[in-house]
This record gives structure tokens, C-alpha cells and sequence, in this order.
């Protein structure tokens, strides 16, 4: 059937059993738009700025475990979602990008709203593609679905010239599951099954040294990392875990691997880690890390990282082994595979002097019982009580992602969204809208700071148009929380730009937009403030909680980087 | 543990961090726009200056093979590898062992001649290095020469007592010596194929 290349792209997108995207038209992306506007099938969720879409799709996609979508314009609508780009490609998420570029005839003269976004997108996305001929794009973007959501995930981009969306193709509906046999993709697959070493399954002789290895330990230690949840193999990990009866450590990406209240769980590791997490790993004497890839917030100082341990490395991505830190064995294979392959061929062990020894570090960090001021803690102890225990949590970077890491005890992949690699201050709102339109009954909250919701506040218009209630909480201290906390330990006090006084009031801010808005200061008033929350959200309003805390409030315990893991520069 | 998957790289440390010297790598790649910038771009991330590369069709149709050399240690090499290595548009990145591998370049030296007696000195030296002449005009001789980079540098040394107009250098190729080739099958080969399969 003979279809335009706009057409041809919806299709694709049905294809894909797509119902919703995130995105914002202009002028190159506009035969998109009005084929989806024709269409009728695909919701399409437009936000205030296209990096808000971006975090949206991406919050999607965390969420569901479902491809997010993302469109934009060319030009600046391009470059607007490279911040969203490589945070799903730091934390693995599968999101699909699509641009719409100047005619080819006017590629490289400089063109209005021209900008080589596949050039740009290249070191960001694990793949990009340019389409200039309408009979590219089915193909194009079966392989750039299967690409985000196949072995290690992450973001592609698809970036089809406004000429190609015009002109017609051949087209024939391909359901998904065909799609392995069609095109480029069957020639993929061919790649990676003929070889007789190249086998779909992780390594049996790889599996069965782990398990030698697992019998000689005493003093067994486990990472859950990303992997886990990516690979929604939460409840192997457990399995695993019990059969071990080894402590597990949780990274910020590993958050929802593991129930964070597990008997197991010595809470987080690295930078911010528990005390048990850190003494933990420094004494173990065989380190298994599951889906994660050492980063430098884990590890610290890579030299001395579980100096006394054996370390194995299970990972789906075989550029991560040795890459940060070097590895004694690894398996390559997804998370959940290899674990049940692990579950299948271990006993039952009991290390219990080894975990009496561990949990004799805290694996939480205990406060003052302050009664005068609102605290990180009882804000966040308020919101696991009066919050239903299935409620996604999305955050923003900084102070406020680490306390809630640390105290929030996440039970099930995909409930904890933030960006954990790539660290980008304003994900948090835009990853809860987008959670939310996957998410329609899930309680969804967003906690941010005053420097990060100013970031991309303006999604709280996303927010009150398409009716997606966001509880957003911000922890405002009137602070740059995070690097103010860095220059008072480690700069002297020079509080070097990190003071925000100014910031607008937040209250009226959120009314503007027609959402509810409270300040609290104390925990009762935040209390009445979540309830009220609530019957906005039965409403499908959202609701915004402007929490104060105090300047001089830190995240603790903290290791500084490139010190050993043990070396506490606080408490 | 270090990994040694094949037999040539046994006696090479890939994760040696002491030395840096000039590393050859050889990629063998979909032929599709944008994968050399692709596969570049991974050195500009990591702030290494290529020396030299060489991109070519092979005998399956739609792969290309490059060559590329820079300055780095074994282990940052090692570590490029594998980003390389990862890509879908990568069918095979491999480091090559100097010991056990054969490279070449071909170079073409455009040289002013004023006399006969001039021409028939680089004619001559051509021949020493059996390079042979490829062009011939009133004023100029070409030179094309195939050899390693000593054998290249060498000859540039003599012509460049005559007048050098142009010199171009193909950069250097690079394959192994014996029966194994970029295409062996390996357990690592196969480890990152699996990360590229869809699921």
C-alpha cells in the first residue's frame, strides 16, 4: 500500500502497540503531527519544553518497562532533548526519539531550525539514525525499537528529514513479532545466533565457577544494581539473596531490585552508603555485583574498592567488565537469566556470624529526635506512612534524591525514578508526569528542591492540562543543597553561588497553574497537607507541598570522592 | 584475571597501564553513514590523537575494514576495544599484537626534476626501494612505494634532498600473521554479541 512517510510512521508507531507519547510539534515535524492528529489511536502528551517530554518519556518507560516515545521538532526542538537523551542512556532506559529535520535538499546550508542532530546525538543515544527516503522508515523504526529495548536498553534516535515525511513508500504492516525476521533486523539476529560460540544463553562453565566460587566464601557480599531492575528480575535476585544468605548492598540505579526493608539489605552503597553497606564490601571476601557498572559514586576510590574480596561482575554489557573496576570472573547475560540459572545450581548457605558482623553497623542513618523543625527524615517517614506502599517516586538531583534513597524503602522495579548517572536537575517532574500518564491509578509523587524545580517548574502546566496528578514535595532549603553541603565541608564555607533566597513562592507558583499548594513547616502541617494532596489527586489535581528545612541540614553519611569507601568525612 | 581469548594475545598484557606506545587496531564495520564518525568520535571522547586510518571495502559486500593507530596504553586501548566492540554497527574490533602482525602503507612522492641526471638518481633510489614510477611529466617525477613506516620515513629522508612537491600516505594496514583473521569466533566475540541480540 502506497502510504507518505508520516503515515508509514504512525503505522510503526501502531506496530509497536504505542498508545501514548510525549512531544512537542513545530514546523519540520508537521505532516507527523497531522497523521497522529488523523490517526486518532496515539495519545500524544505535549509538554511545556521538549526536555520536559523527554524526561517524561523516559519516566514512562522506567515505569512501564515499555519504550517511551518522544518526539520533536528540528533545530532547537532537537537540541532541547539531548538532556534527556543521556540520562536514559546513562541509566538505561529505553526511549525512542524522533525528529523531524529540514528537507534534504537544504541539509548542510544552514537552514532554518538545522542543526546535525544525529552528529550531536551519537556519544548520547546506542543509536542514531538519519532517514532522507520514505521507504527507510519502517525499517528504521522497527530496528530502533528493538534496538532501545534489547540487551543492554537505552535510548535511539530517529531523525527523518520533513521531505521524507511527505513523500509516499511501500508500506506493509509488520505485527511486532515479525519484525525479528524482517529487514535489518533478521540479518541482526543471524549475526548473533550463527557463530557456535555466540549463544543466547549466558555461559554455563561461567555460571558453574561462580557457584564453585560461592561454595569457597565465607564472607559473601551482593551489589543489585540497575540490571536488576531493567531486567524486572527482582524477585530471582531475592531468591538468590535468601539462598546466599548473603547482605546486599543497594546502588541508586538498584533501587526497587530489592525490598529496601529486606532482613538482607544493608541499604545504600558509596558516597552517600550506609555504614554496614561500606564496612560491608570493604571486608567481604567475594563481591558479587549484579547489574551494575562500578561507578565512581559507588566505588570511590577504585584501588582500594573491596580490596579483601573476589569480585564477579554479571552484566549484560561486556564493554562493563574490567572497564571501572577489574573483575576476577564475570558472567555476561541478563540479570534475571543468570540468576535463575545461579538459583537452580546453589544450595541453601547460612553465613550468620558474617551478617551479625555487618548489621552491626547501622544501615540507616539515625537522627536527633528533633521536635521544633521539619526534618529530611520526617518528611520522608510522613510520606512512606500516609503514601499507599505501591506509590512511584521520582526525584531531582542533589540533597533531597539522597535522603530519599536512603530512607525510602522502595519494593518493585521501576518504583524509584531519578537520575542516577547522568544527574540531571529537573528530571524529576517531567518522569513523574510521563509515570503517571503509564501509571493512571498509582499515587505518583516527585520530590525535588528548590533548585531543581525551578529547572523545569513549568511542566506543572503538562501536569494540570492532561489531568495527571503529581504530588510534588519540595525540600526547600533556600540552598544549592548538595554543592552547598561540598563547600562546607571541603571549600571552606565559601558558599560560592549556592545561596537561592530569591526563589518565587512556590505556593502562588502552583496556583497560577491550577494545582493545590501548600507551605509546611511542621510535621502536622504536613500531614494535613498530604491529606488535602490527596483529594486533589481523586480530582485530578496536583498538588505541590513547599517543605521547609534548614540550611545546615547534610546528607550523611558522606565518603568524599576518590577516598576509600570506609574513610567517612561525616557520619 | 586478564582475559586472553586468542592465542596471538597471550603474551600481551591488555590491561597494562605502564606504557604508552602506538597501538593497531583493526574494526571491521557495517558500511553506513555515519558509522566513521561514530567509531572516531570514541577516540575524541577519550582525548587520543588518531596517527593514522585507513578505511576499505573487503570481500563481503557492505563491511569495511579499518586500520586505525594512535598513542595509547594497553589498557586504555583494551577499554576502546570494547566500546567499539559494542556497537551494533561493529561486527569485530580487535587490538593487534605487534609481534604478530604484518602492516603496511602505500606512499606516493611527487618530486621536482630539473635534469636527466636527477632522474635517473630517483629512478634509481625508486628502484633500491623498489618503489616504482608511476607518473611522469617534463618537470616531475612520482614515486609510489609500499612498506612500513621505517621503510617510508627512510625514503622520504633520500627524495627529500630533491625537491618533495606532494607526499600522500594511504596509512597503515594492518593484518595478522597465520591462519587467525578478525572473523575468529571467540567467547568474547560471542559475549558482545549478546548484548547487540534482540530479546
Amino acid at each position: 500500500m502506497l502510504l507518505t512517510g508520516a503515515e508509514i510512521f504512525v503505522q510503526c508507531l501502531l506496530e509497536q502497540e504505542v498508545d501514548t507519547v510525549f512531544g512537542f510539534p513545530g514546523g519540520t515535524i508537521l505532516n507527523v503531527y497531522d497523521e497522529l492528529y488523523k490517526c486518532g489511536k496515539i495519545r500524544h502528551i505535549r509538554t511545556a519544553h521538549e526536555q520536559g517530554a523527554s524526561h517524561a518519556a523516559d519516566g514512562y518507560a522506567r515505569s512501564t518497562g515499555k519504550v517511551g516515545v518522544c518526539l520533536a521538532t528540528s533545530g532547537p526542538g532537537a537540541t532541547n532533548l539531548t538532556t534527556g537523551m543521556a540520562t536514559a542512556m546513562l541509566d538505561s532506559s529505553p526511549v525512542v526519539f524522533v525528529t523531524c529535520n529540514v528537507a534534504s535538499r537544504m541539509m548542510g546550508k544552514d537552514a532554518f531550525q538545522e542543526v546535525d542532530i544525529t552528529g550531536i546525538a551519537l556519544p548520547i543515544t546506542k543509536s542514531a539514525f538519519l532517514v532522507k527516503d520514505p521507504a527507510d522508515i519502517a525499517d528504521t523504526v522497527r530496528q530502533a525499537f528493538a534496538l532501545a529495548r534489547s540487551g543492554r536498553p537505552g535510548p535511539v534516535l530517529i531523525d527523518i528529514t520533513t521531505d521524507a515525511t511527505k513523500a509516499t513508500a511501500e508500506y506493509e504492516f509488520v505485527p511486532r513479532k515479525q519484525h525479528a525476521k524482517t529487514g535489518p533486523l533478521s540479518e541482526l539476529i543471524r549475526r548473533s545466533t550463527t557463530s557456535s560460540l555466540k549463544t543466547p544463553e549466558p555461559d554455563r562453565g561461567d555460571v558453574d565457577k561462580l557457584v564453585d566460587m560461592i561454595a569457597e566464601s565465607k564472607k559473601p557480599m551482593l551489589i543489585c544494581g540497575g540490571g536488576v531492575v531493567r531486567s524486572r528480575g527482582h524477585e530471582e535476585f531475592l531468591k538468590f539473596a535468601r539462598k546466599m544468605d548473603a547482605p546486599v548492598a543497594v546502588t541508586v540505579m538498584g533501587g526497587g531490585g530489592i525490598y529496601g526493608l529486606d532482613p538482607l539489605v544493608t541499604g545504600m552503597i558509596g558516597m552517600h552508603g550506609s555504614k554496614a553497606s561500606n564496612m560491608a564490601v570493604d571486608e567481604c571476601d567475594l563481591l558479587i555485583a549484579v547489574g551494575c557498572r562500578f561507578s565512581d559514586r559507588v566505588t570511590l576510590d577504585v584501588n582500594s574498592f573491596a580490596r579483601n574480596a573476589k569480585i564477579v561482575h554479571i552484566d549484560i554489557d561486556r564493554a562493563e567488565i574490567n572497564k571501572n573496576v577489574m573483575t576476577d570472573h564475570h558472567i555476561i547475560g541478563d540479570a534475571k537469566h543468570v540468576l535463575q540459572m545461579l538459583n537452580e545450581r546453589i544450595p541453601q548457605y547460612e553465613h550468620k556470624e558474617w551478617k551479625d558482623y555487618v548489621f552491626s553497623f547501622p544501615r540507616e542513618t539515625v537522627y536527633d529526635d528533633v521536635k521544633d523543625y521539619l526534618t529530611p527524615k520526617q518528611i520522608l517517614e510522613t510520606m512512606s506512612d500516609m503514601c499507599p506502599e505501591e506509590t512511584i517516586v521520582s526525584t531531582d538531583v542533589g540533597q533531597h534524591q539522597m535522603w530519599s534513597i536512603q530512607h525510602l524503602h522502595f519494593s518493585y522495579p521501576g518504583q524509584l525514578l531519578t537520575s542516577g548517572g547522568f544527574g540531571a536537575m529537573g528530571f524529576g517532574l517531567g518522569a513523574a508526569i510521563g509515570a503517571k500518564v503509564g501509571n493512571p491509578d498509582t499515587t505518583v509523587i516527585h520530590i525535588t528542591s528548590d533548585g531543581s524545580f525551578r529547572m523545569n517548574c513549568n511542566e506543572l502546566t503538562t501536569e494540570s492540562l492532561y489531568k495527571t496528578p503529581v504530588i510534588t514535595f519540595i525540600f526547600n532549603n533556600q540552598r544549592l543543597g548538595m554543592v552547598y553541603q561540598w563547600q562546607q565541608l571541603i571549600y571552606g564555607q565559601r558558599y560560592s553561588e549556592t545561596i537561592t533566597e530569591q526563589s518565587p513562592d512556590f505556593v502562588k507558583l502552583a496556583e497560577a497553574y491550577g494545582l493545590g499548594a501548600k507551605r509546611v513547616a511542621s510535621v502536622e502541617e504536613l500531614k494535613e497537607a498530604l491529606s488535602e494532596a490527596f483529594e486533589y489527586e481523586k480530582k485530578g489535581i496536583g498538588y505541590v507541598i513547599d517543605c521547609a528545612v534548614r540550611a545546615d541540614e547534610l546528607v550523611r553519611p558522606m565518603v568524599q570522592n576518590g577516598k576509600p569507601i570506609t574513610d567517612f568525612l561525616i557520619n | 584475571m586478564k582475559e586472553n581469548t586468542n592465542i596471538e594475545q597471550e603474551k600481551m598484557d591488555l590491561y597494562d597501564d605502564s606504557e604508552v606506545a602506538l597501538r593497531t587496531l583493526s574494526v571491521l564495520v557495517e558500511n553506513r553513514p555515519s558509522v566513521l564518525s561514530q567509531v572516531a568520535r570514541l577516540f575524541t571522547r577519550n582525548g587520543y590523537n588518531i596517527e593514522s586510518i585507513a578505511a576499505g571495502a573487503t570481500h563481503t559486500e557492505g563491511m569495511t575494514r579499518l586500520t586505525i593507530e594512535f598513542m595509547a596504553t594497553a589498557r586504555q586501548t583494551t577499554l576502546l576495544v570494547n566500546q567499539l566492540a559494542k556497537m551494533v554497527t561493529v561486527h569485530s574490533a580487535k587490538q593487534l599484537n605487534p609481534a604478530h602482525c604484518i602492516r603496511r602503507e602505500l606512499a606516493l612522492f611527487k618530486v621536482r626534476v630539473t635534469s636527466a641526471d636527477q632522474r635517473n638518481e630517483i629512478i634509481q633510489i625508486a628502484n633500491i626501494y623498489r618503489g616504482s614510477i608511476i607518473d611522469v611529466s617534463n618537470e616531475t617525477l612520482t614515486v609510489a612505494v609500499i612498506g612500513n613506516e621505517g621503510k617510508i620515513s627512510a625514503l622520504e629522508e633520500f627524495l627529500s634532498s630533491f625537491e618533495i612537491i606532494e607526499l600522500a600516505r594511504t596509512g597503515t594496514l594492518a593484518m595478522e600473521r597465520g591462519k587467525y583473521s578478525i572473523n575468529d569466533a571467540s567467547k568474547e566475540h560471542g559475549e558482545f554479541e549478546y548484548g547487540k541480540s534482540i530479546l
